[in-house]
């Protein structure tokens, strides 16, 4: 194929992204701090569920609030599948990202009918039934929530996912994790399910004069989108060894997983990576610095920060190193109005 | 049943605020439930200070969040919908980055145990109407919160409220008959606040507040705005008083815990046949 900017761009966003993967392959070797560990395992974590969300929120433009839903039924699969049946989450991870996938697939299909602010809430009150009634579901632990059992005949393991003596190998597995969300991104990107999905988000009603099929478009970002976040909350779960409602599928935990894709750049290759490499080590600094006592003084300075980055860099932080943020259609007139 | 129908009451008087501020400018305030909390936290430490029974606060808490929600529009919101990328979402998550500061600020300055207003004029009588007993406490921020309704109403039906209406309309037009946008959009603010500010007032005699107790009430808000149909004033009535009503027979019929299940259910169940609520146009 002869060579364009376009592939040449692409190329180099790959070259990138595998430099980025060896530098954080090897970012927490020398680091022997449990703290910090940990939160470089939680930012690299967000980065691929920011990303997951980002392929429905982002490319396909559905402002989607129900994914802290497929996050908690990944884990809650993985785990009844390694409680119940004991069949190792590694193949369980894919179990609960098959459901996630599902879910968002059942979830869709009578949401994508509606549009705008009817669309957002009404996944808002999709994801807060499954609360509610993974909360009052006394067979899947109910509020008590379900403890992760370290399997003692097989020790640590890959095929358990379970590292008690060295917790590195999660940072692993989330880097996989995130891997996979960046390139199936970066798939997306280039394919012609790309260019049919911004058409669906800029302007539906061109897009189906042009015989672009609406439903059918959103459905699959969905699924994608779900299946990523489900395989997630599989590893989130084996990595904190403990799952219950108010941890795996909380309300608010819906807008933390598109937070960083959206003040980091919604729609961009490293818009989701930028978002969470400023805002997951923030919020948790402050929240172990300034949050111990109760105080909220940490949630008031998170709080102002989302505020001052969402109204200062409404394009995204990721715009501030460069990349290329396209106006969507019409924003223009809008900016004038 | 009368206590769905009295709780209603309150849904759809915090669902008018929510309605009002959507219809005039598309935007989905997500710290909504903050607004109700304050004016809560603001009932509490005037009650607690000065004595003064919350029925009298009525009217100085209803300006103080009509002040406030001015100062919001003029703070973050004329910005907020001026961005030239992705206005919907920014609005989404300046409103919720709100909601977390002032959830922070409220567990800074109170810390975050639950208070409650523990005597006042109405707390603890009951009264008998036709055998049935009710709590005075609910009856009376029922029968207040319809008040505050047919005032919203009222207003829309004056000049001012045909001012609303225009600009909800058109809002690039409505320069060319010398309305102010700005100002327009500050009073919707103001007047979504304040009827938030009654509803608070009158919750506040008969529910605990802690700094996430606006979460709940707020979720109910958008459930009953979305099956209202958004901008709709007379849909948040409606589908407050259903909401209500759905809620109490789930909680009698069913199961307690599954309360909010059966109202977000017959939510998702309308939206089907009317994916823009019961009264909308928008």
């Amino acid at each position: 194929m002869k060579e364009t900017s376009i592939t040449r761009r692409r190329r180099h966003e790959l070259i990138i992204g595998a430099a980025l993967l060896l530098v954080l392959a090897v970012l927490p070797l020398p680091i022997r701090d449990v703290y910090t560990r940990n939160l470089i395992i939680i930012t690299v974590l967000f980065a691929g569920l920011a990303q997951a969300w980002n392929i429905l929120g982002g490319y396909c433009g559905q402002i989607s609030l129900s994914h802290a839903l497929y996050f908690g039924v990944g884990a809650y699969v993985s785990t009844l599948l390694l409680t119940r049946l004991a069949i190792p989450p590694t193949f369980g991870m894919f179990a609960g990202g098959a459901l996630g996938g599902l879910m968002a697939l059942l979830v869709g299909w009578p949401c994508f009918r509606l549009s705008g602010h009817y669309y957002a809430i009404a996944t808002v009150v999709v994801g807060e039934i499954g609360y509610l009634l993974f909360l009052n579901w006394d067979w899947v632990g109910g509020a008590t929530g379900i403890n992760i059992p370290y399997v003692r005949s097989v020790g640590d393991s890959w095929l358990w996912l379970q590292f008690r003596i060295d917790k590195l190998p999660y940072h692993y597995a989330a880097l996989a994790f995130a891997s996979v969300a960046w390139l199936v991104a970066w798939l997306i990107e280039g394919s012609r399910w790309g260019f049919v999905w911004r058409a669906v988000k800029d302007d539906p009603v061109a897009a189906r004069s042009l015989a672009v099929r609406i439903f059918p478009s959103k459905m699959a970002a969905a699924a994608i989108s779900g299946a990523l976040t489900g395989i997630g909350g599989a590893i989130y779960a084996q990595y904190v060894g403990y799952i219950d409602p108010d941890s795996v599928m909380y309300g608010q935990l819906s807008i933390l997983i598109p937070l960083p894709a959206v003040l980091g750049g919604v729609g961009t290759l490293w818009g989701p990576l930028v978002g969470a490499a400023v805002l997951i080590p923030l919020s948790e600094l402050t929240r172990s610095y300034l949050g111990g006592s109760g105080s909220g003084v940490d949630l008031m300075i998170y709080g102002g920060l989302i505020v001052v980055v969402a109204l200062a860099r409404p394009q995204g932080l990721a715009s501030l190193i460069g990349v290329r943020v396209r106006a969507p259609a019409g924003a223009v007139d809008a900016a004038a109005a | 049943m009368v206590g769905g129908l009295l709780m209603g009451l309150i849904y759809a008087l915090v669902a008018a605020g929510l309605s009002l501020i959507f219809g005039l400018m598309d935007v989905v305030n997500f710290a909504h439930g903050e607004l109700l909390m304050l004016a809560m936290y603001a009932t509490y430490v005037i009650w607690l200070v000065t004595g003064l029974d919350p029925l009298l606060l009525l009217v100085p808490v209803a300006l103080l969040l009509f002040a406030l929600g001015v100062a919001i529009y003029h703070l973050l919101m004329a910005r907020a919908l001026s961005v030239r990328f992705n206005r919907g979402m920014v609005q989404i998550f300046v409103t919720f980055g709100l909601a977390i500061l002032l959830r922070g600020a409220a567990q800074f300055t109170f810390g975050s145990d639950f208070k409650s207003v523990s005597k006042s004029w109405l707390s603890g009588k009951t009264i008998d109407l036709a055998g049935v007993y009710i709590p005075l406490p609910q009856l009376a921020a029922g029968v207040v919160s319809l008040f505050a309704f047919a005032l919203l109403l009222l207003i829309s039906r004056t000049e001012f409220g045909h001012a609303l209406e225009a600009t909800r309309e058109d809002r690039d037009a409505v320069a060319l008959i010398g309305i102010d946008r700005n100002r327009i959009f500050a009073m919707g603010w103001g007047l979504g606040a304040g009827a938030v500010g009654i509803a608070g007032v009158m919750l506040a005699t008969f529910y605990y507040v802690s700094p996430s107790v606006g979460a709940n009430f707020a979720l109910i808000a958008y459930v009953t705005v979305a099956l209202g149909g958004f901008g709709s004033l007379i849909g948040a009535l409606v589908a407050g008083l259903l909401i209500g009503q759905v809620e109490a027979l789930t909680a009698l019929l069913i199961e307690p815990s599954l309360k909010q299940v059966g109202m977000f259910a017959i939510y998702l169940l309308v939206l089907m046949f009317r994916p823009r609520g019961l009264f909308g146009t928008l």
